[in-house]
């Protein structure tokens, strides 16, 4: 005991090249997403819940309002998975930046950002890592989503290269939106007020492509709904799936056009803009 | 300055908005000492230990910790410091283990090194038992512990201690002082907060009070309590109309002069050595058959202390904002 408590001399870090400096930021960057998972190993109830939700609105969406719908003509209910599916994915990503901006806040209330900003760890750290494993964690929400709709009946009518890139996709879509949940993370002051993260949840997940066709909507929701990152997303995969049906729909609106390409400039722009931001929030913790 | 301060700060300065945290503090913690940051809420204690510890930057002044300054080489700093914070942060959807481990990767052990001290610190602090829970069920105290634990992974020169038994029953309290007291004798330099002048009469071997972010006075313990003001003993009478007698009892026996206080029909008088005292006088009241409904020893409170250090009001002026 009298050994193990003893101030020890540190070794001085000033000397670290830069690449070492970078290993160090990876190796803590994994640490982080280690806890991560650890607390999906130890809570699974909780991983159950949240990833309930989405299978969840997806049997109702398909089987409680898709029997009403009339898809592009096909007869009611036919052809309404394929249709929903891609908007459940999306809708699913978009989500996603509420849990990342929670984890922070919870990290900050709880004083774990100001124990790792004492610690000689990488201060990019907390960040790296809360993204990385958002990212991986976005991906097995997507596993567990499309095993439920391949068992309801959804299939991908797209080449196994472009159905992959769908997936891409959506995980470039959730890797933007987790900045903007770490940016809105550091700005709420504690996890009693992150209810006002559905203010922004809601409008982004429904003022979109996801459920109905902005072309359906009076024509100034139509044109927000078109712009919405969230729509471009949805639209770009429901291409690249070969979703039957929308291509009854004349694209009202430029960007419908241009899907695809707009599915990966929106997600760069938002990181273009949420970086910097997050960053300065996260530098605004030491004044 | 490196071999003997193992903090030392000077003149340090910190603005909110429009509110001054601290106005000029100067701080020398000579190593393998336990040193007591002693004042109200507001004082400006959390934010000196913020600055302190790398979290916060001074609008002015100057400190440095375990010989590097705190603004050019925090990484170096952070090497050798323990910080526990008035929160509790340790992981509850871990098991202690699990946390201490995590903390240990993140200080850069290896991965069996990490778990190897894991396993000691939870032997030292207590918690061997413990180590397979989740601190969520943990006592007060013994997530205090935890938190210790977790701030000692690299054996730090200098342990930062905000406020550690704030919220803590009288039992976690002893818990975390016995801990303290530990790690003090190692030789571990220990700076630690609190509002409570019998925890920094405990554990510290100087004591520097703040108010309204200035250093006010530092001291030992002992010449703080001097300066404070000696016990004084109490009595309050049932009839006040025995006031009188009373207090004639009380100059014959302690010979001291005592104050009256009419309206609480309570005497009051400043004693040096409180236990002898109470019982003579007891034993006086008891022969003179006066009725009293209290009488007991009694140390000013730090909110008492400051009013008479200050003949100022001890409310907080400035809302400490972390």
């Amino acid at each position: 005991m009298t050994t193990t408590l003893t101030p020890q001399p540190a070794r001085a870090v000033a000397a670290e090249s830069a690449g070492s400096r970078l290993l160090w930021a990876a190796r803590d960057c994994w640490t982080i997403v280690l806890q991560e998972f650890t607390h999906l190993l130890r809570q699974p109830s909780t991983f159950a819940w949240q990833i309930g939700f989405p299978v969840v609105m997806v049997l109702m969406f398909v089987y409680v309002f898709g029997s009403a719908m009339d898809v592009a003509g096909q007869g009611a209910g036919e052809g309404y998975v394929d249709f929903a599916m891609p908007g459940m994915f999306a809708m699913t990503m978009a989500l996603g930046f509420m849990d990342t901006a929670y984890a922070v806040t919870h990290n900050k209330e709880k004083g774990f950002m100001d124990r790792f900003r004492s610690m000689p760890m990488a201060s990019s750290a907390p960040v790296t890592g809360r993204a990385l494993s958002d990212v991986i964690r976005a991906g097995l929400d997507l596993v567990i989503i499309a095993a439920v709709a391949l068992l309801i009946g959804w299939r991908s009518g797209g080449s196994l290269g472009a159905t992959l890139l769908a997936f891409v996709l959506l995980l470039w879509l959730r890797l933007a939106l987790i900045f903007v949940g770490i940016f809105l993370g550091l700005c709420i002051k504690n996890t009693e007020t992150a209810g006002m993260l559905f203010a922004v949840a809601f409008p982004l997940g429904f003022i979109s492509s996801v459920f109905t066709p902005p072309e359906m909507m009076p024509g100034w929701l139509g044109a927000i709904a078109a712009w919405n990152p969230v729509s471009s997303t949805a639209t770009a995969i429901r291409e690249l799936f070969q979703t039957q049906g929308i291509e009854y729909l004349e694209p009202a609106y430029w960007i419908d056009g241009h899907a695809l390409t707009a599915a990966f400039i929106w997600p760069a722009v938002i990181m273009a803009i949420f970086i910097p931001l997050a960053v300065r929030q996260f530098k605004n913790l030491s004044r | 300055m490196t071999n003997q301060s193992a903090v030392q700060a000077r003149g340090l300065v910190k603005r909110y908005k429009n509110k001054i945290a601290l106005d000029g503090v100067d701080l020398d913690v000579p190593r393998g000492t336990v040193h007591g940051l002693l004042g109200p809420n507001g004082a400006g204690k959390t934010t000196a230990v913020r600055i302190l510890t790398t979290l916060t930057d001074a609008d002015g002044g100057t400190a440095s910790v375990a010989g590097f300054d705190v603004r050019s080489q925090p990484r170096e700093v952070r090497r050798r410091i323990g910080l526990t914070g008035q929160q509790t942060a340790v992981d509850d959807l871990m098991t202690a283990r699990q946390n201490l481990t995590m903390f240990g990767r993140l200080f850069r052990l290896g991965k069996t090194a990490a778990q190897r001290r894991a396993d000691e610190l939870l032997e030292i602090f207590g918690l061997a038992e413990a180590a397979g829970r989740s601190p969520k069920k943990f006592s007060g105290g013994m997530r205090r512990r935890l938190d210790l634990a977790a701030s000692m992974i690299l054996a730090p020169q200098v342990l930062f201690l905000d406020e550690p038994t704030t919220g803590l029953d009288p039992a976690g309290r002893r818990e975390v002082w016995e801990a303290v007291r530990d790690l003090a004798a190692q030789g571990t330099t220990v700076l630690l907060t609190t509002h409570y002048l019998d925890e920094a009469d405990k554990l510290c071997d100087r004591i520097s009070v703040i108010d309204q972010g200035r250093n006010f006075i530092e001291d030992s313990p002992a010449g703080l309590k001097r300066r404070i003001g000696d016990e004084r003993l109490e009595v309050v009478v049932s009839h006040p109309a025995e006031l009188q007698r009373l207090e004639e009892l009380v100059v014959r026996v302690l010979g001291a002069e005592p104050t009256l206080d009419e309206a609480e029909v309570r005497l009051s008088v400043p004693v040096s050595d409180g236990v002898p005292a109470l019982t003579s006088v007891a034993a006086e009241i008891r022969a003179q058959d006066i009725d009293v409904a209290d009488i007991g020893l009694r140390r000013p409170t730090l909110d008492e202390a400051f009013l008479h250090l200050t003949s100022a009001p001890a409310e907080p002026a400035i809302k400490e904002t972390r």
